[in-house]
């Protein structure tokens, strides 16, 4: 299956998405070990800790022209710093319910727990996310505001 | 600045992909970037010269290495620059081949997303500044969790290496599932034999701490100094003076499940697991003894002559300091009542493989002699069942427990031995025989002792008269089959300990779906985990024989002696740091930190402001996000970096 398109190409989807050394970035690692195929238009940033995540990276991710924006930690309670996740959980979901007031329909932000053993959880949820950004279409860089 | 740019083309893992040439032709583009290149396969010696050489050819300042994760490889170039004369942190990593190459397939549309990445690596690089590791002092104690084999091993190792060694157990005695095995296979040697020596030499070591009847209640602290709060569990018994004479035992009137026979036969609420318990020390199980649930009886008390017993013991809270930690917690065997087709738990007359085993062991409460648990009578069918628990996804148990078929030939062999006219029937799906000497072990049960192999599962058993009819298909044959069996023994799988995830994240380790704690990496680094300083052995890792625990015992214990082999550890200059200008003293950075790592400190009268201390910090960045001002970063991830990767993305 070919996940690619290049209309998404031409029109520049991307999706940035912010995982977590421990845990994501490995499940992704291992998603990329055992060949899962995934749509292309991801990029990922790797950080410490999901609670690392200052609401200021998705913002200015979007103000950038990103069309969608995943941050992606340790599974509750297995936070390989304790607790840096229950921080990024309230802080994301705040976020979220904050992204209207600037224009920003939520759906294109996500967040998520995948373990780094969580090879096709991961693949599932990087192409699931993407289809919904594809459907959503680019995002409209400047937004009028009256 | 002048910024080099290798791209690997890992042979054709990322060139076949990726277009490696024009990768490079795009990084010679990127601001700052003087050299650029590609190469087959920049780990390699070659490889690692090439980036060497032109670092000082070119006066690199920075290095962007494009290829695998570098969770594989990061520390390789991270060491290649330093030799270079680089400092390590100015070294980035574009992940090309784990999350581009191995997982697009569309040729340009990965060779773009690649030219992304290293873009984002360029951009971060040139932000990364020169770190320095700082150095802290190691404590030299060993603590091993679980006393079964693997534990044990370890154990012993670790305090034949020169450490005092804190071994946990939360049973009250050590020997774990291996004390149930009356043989083991492909020797058959005896199993308490080889076993119940091993015990000894841990009692008796002075460098040994035995904490049996414990169980580890908080674990704080990093690598080296690690600080363990260990709960002893209220025995009711004075073990100092305690002797293990069972005269107690004997007069004990409540009679309750016996765990380490597996619910074969009773045991007493004041009682020792075995006769061959390490420490040989009895303890009460409050929640039978009748004293504690009526409020009279005490006969152990009177009965004892060493006036060992103490009703008003209470647990405790014990602390140790260790350097390093080794987790052997094993396993449990699968519970079968799942397998509702079977009837475990319906039929009396269908028994676990863990239970067959306590059955044939002579110190078992049937003295070694095969029983129908429902009449008591001789089986002269046996039926086998592999798989119970394992490679079966309808039970959400798809991996395979390893040591099951050949328990299962080993069992089949004891049969023969016990009864010479019995014959029994193995039901399997595939052999699995992959060590040395099982598949002629396997052979002999089939050869030597007419083991009846059948290649099929079973669908359903039920009770004809005294029997057990038990209905399945030879798939070899294509024929459905029925046995007529007087007892059925499901070689049930191995699971992790109930109590597994809770553990890990006491020690801030990662554990899968099953709940197996999961090691660094699956092929280099089996018994260490992404906790520095805490290692792993046995089956709590992932399924395993004895002769795998114990290399895996031995492995753990050389990884805790090596790293405790250095009096000063380098602590990773990957933390956070304060710029004191703009801290304004609010802590709410202390208030975040998991690792208690934020000081205050005293700038000039009255003004205090956040100081980290480095060895302690472990660069999560939560004190990042809380501080107000921005006064706190982690170096090598600050805010400027994170954009600035984020604007090469989105360019």
């Amino acid at each position: 299956m070919d996940i690619s398109n290049t209309l998404d190409q031409k029109n520049g989807i991307k999706i940035v998405a912010f995982l977590c050394n421990w845990c994501s970035y490995g499940g992704a690692d291992a998603a990329g070990t055992a060949r899962l195929k995934q749509p292309p238009q991801v990029r990922i940033i790797r950080i410490p800790c999901s609670g690392w995540i200052n609401p200021l990276y998705p913002l200015k991710a979007f103000n950038e022209g990103a069309d969608g924006v995943l941050i992606s930690g340790c599974h509750p309670g297995d936070c390989h710093y304790a607790e840096g996740n229950y921080y990024a959980r309230r802080r994301l979901e705040v976020l979220g319910h904050f992204l209207p007031f600037m224009g920003i329909d939520p759906q294109r932000f996500r967040y998520s727990w995948i373990s780094a053993t969580e090879a096709q959880e991961w693949q599932a949820l990087i192409t699931e996310f993407t289809e919904k950004i594809r459907e959503l279409g680019p995002i409209k860089k400047h937004v009028e505001v009256s | 600045m002048r910024i080099g740019v290798f791209v690997c083309h890992c042979g054709s893992n990322i060139a076949g992909t990726v277009d490696c040439p024009r990768v490079v032709e795009a990084a010679r583009g990127f601001p700052h970037v003087v050299y650029a290149t590609d190469y087959t396969y920049l780990c390699a010696e070659s490889g690692q010269d090439l980036i060497k050489t032109a670092i000082q050819e070119y006066s690199l300042d920075r290095v962007v290495v494009s290829s695998c994760s570098p969770k594989m490889h990061e520390e390789t170039f991270r060491r290649a620059a330093r030799q270079a004369g680089l400092n390590p942190y100015l070294v980035e990593m574009a992940n090309i081949r784990e999350q581009c190459s191995w997982i697009h397939s569309d040729k340009e549309a990965a060779t773009r997303k690649a030219i992304d990445l290293v873009r984002k690596g360029v951009f971060k690089v040139s932000r990364d500044q020169e770190l320095f590791p700082s150095f802290f002092k190691v404590n030299k104690d060993v603590l091993v969790i679980g006393g079964g084999i693997a534990g044990i091993q370890a154990a012993l190792d670790a305090a034949q290496g020169g450490h005092r060694v804190t071994l946990v157990e939360k049973d009250q005695t050590i020997g774990g599932n291996m004390a149930r095995l009356d043989k083991t296979f492909p020797t058959l040697d005896c199993s308490s034999c080889i076993l119940t020596p091993r015990m000894v030499d841990v009692a008796v070591n002075e460098s040994i701490e035995l904490l049996a009847y414990h169980e580890v209640e908080e674990v704080k602290g990093y690598v080296g100094n690690f600080d363990v709060k260990i709960r002893r569990k209220a025995t009711y018994v004075d073990w100092s003076k305690c002797t293990g004479c069972e005269e107690c035992v004997g007069k004990c009137p409540a009679r309750i499940y016996d765990k380490f026979n597996q619910g074969l036969g009773r045991t007493k609420a004041i009682s020792l697991p075995f006769p061959q318990a390490v420490p040989k020390k009895v303890t009460i199980k409050k929640d039978f003894c009748h004293f504690f649930l009526k409020g009279k009886c005490r006969v152990c008390e009177k009965v004892c002559q060493f006036e060992a017993i103490n009703f008003d013991d209470q647990d405790q809270i014990i602390e140790r300091k260790v350097g390093a930690i080794v987790v052997a917690t094993g396993y449990e065997a699968f519970d079968p009542i799942a397998y509702l087709e079977y009837g475990f738990g319906k039929y009396k007359d269908v028994i676990t493989s863990l239970q067959y085993e306590r059955m044939v062991s002579a110190s078992g409460p049937t003295m070694g002699h095969i029983k129908r648990p429902s009449d008591g009578e001789e089986p002269k069918t046996i039926v086998f069942i592999s798989c119970v628990g394992s490679r079966d996804r309808a039970k959400g148990r798809s991996y395979c427990s390893v040591a099951c078929c050949m328990a299962m030939a080993k069992q089949a062999i004891l049969t023969k031995e016990h009864i010479p006219d019995s014959t029994s029937y193995l039901f399997y799906i595939d052999i699995r025989a992959g060590g040395k000497g099982y598949e002629e072990f396997v052979d002999r049960a089939r050869e030597e002792y007419g083991a009846q192999y059948v290649r099929g599962r079973v669908s359903k058993i039920y009770q004809k008269g005294k029997k057990l009819v038990v209905k399945g298909t030879d798939t070899l044959l294509g024929m459905p089959i029925e046995i007529e069996a007087d007892l059925v023994v499901l070689a049930v799988g191995i699971a992790p300990p109930q109590d597994a995830p809770e553990l890990a994240q006491k020690l801030n380790i990662s554990y899968d779906q099953y709940g197996f704690f999961v090691e660094s990496h699956p092929k280099l680094r089996p018994v260490e985990t992404n906790t520095t300083g805490v290692f792993l052995a046995g089956a709590c890792q992932a399924p395993m024989d004895i002769p795998a625990s114990v290399a895996q015992g031995s492995a753990a214990a050389a990884k805790a002696l090596g790293l405790l082999a250095k009096d000063e550890l380098e602590a990773s200059p990957i933390v956070a740091s304060v710029e004191i200008k703009r801290c304004v003293g609010c802590f709410k950075c202390e208030a975040v930190c998991p690792f208690s790592a934020i000081q205050r400190q005293e700038l000039r009268d009255g003004i205090m402001v956040s100081n980290v201390i480095s060895t302690v910090c472990k660069g999560c960045g939560l004190c990042g996000v809380a501080c107000p001002t921005g006064a706190i970063k982690v170096n090598g991830f600050t805010d400027e970096q994170i954009l600035a990767e984020m604007e090469a993305l989105l360019l």
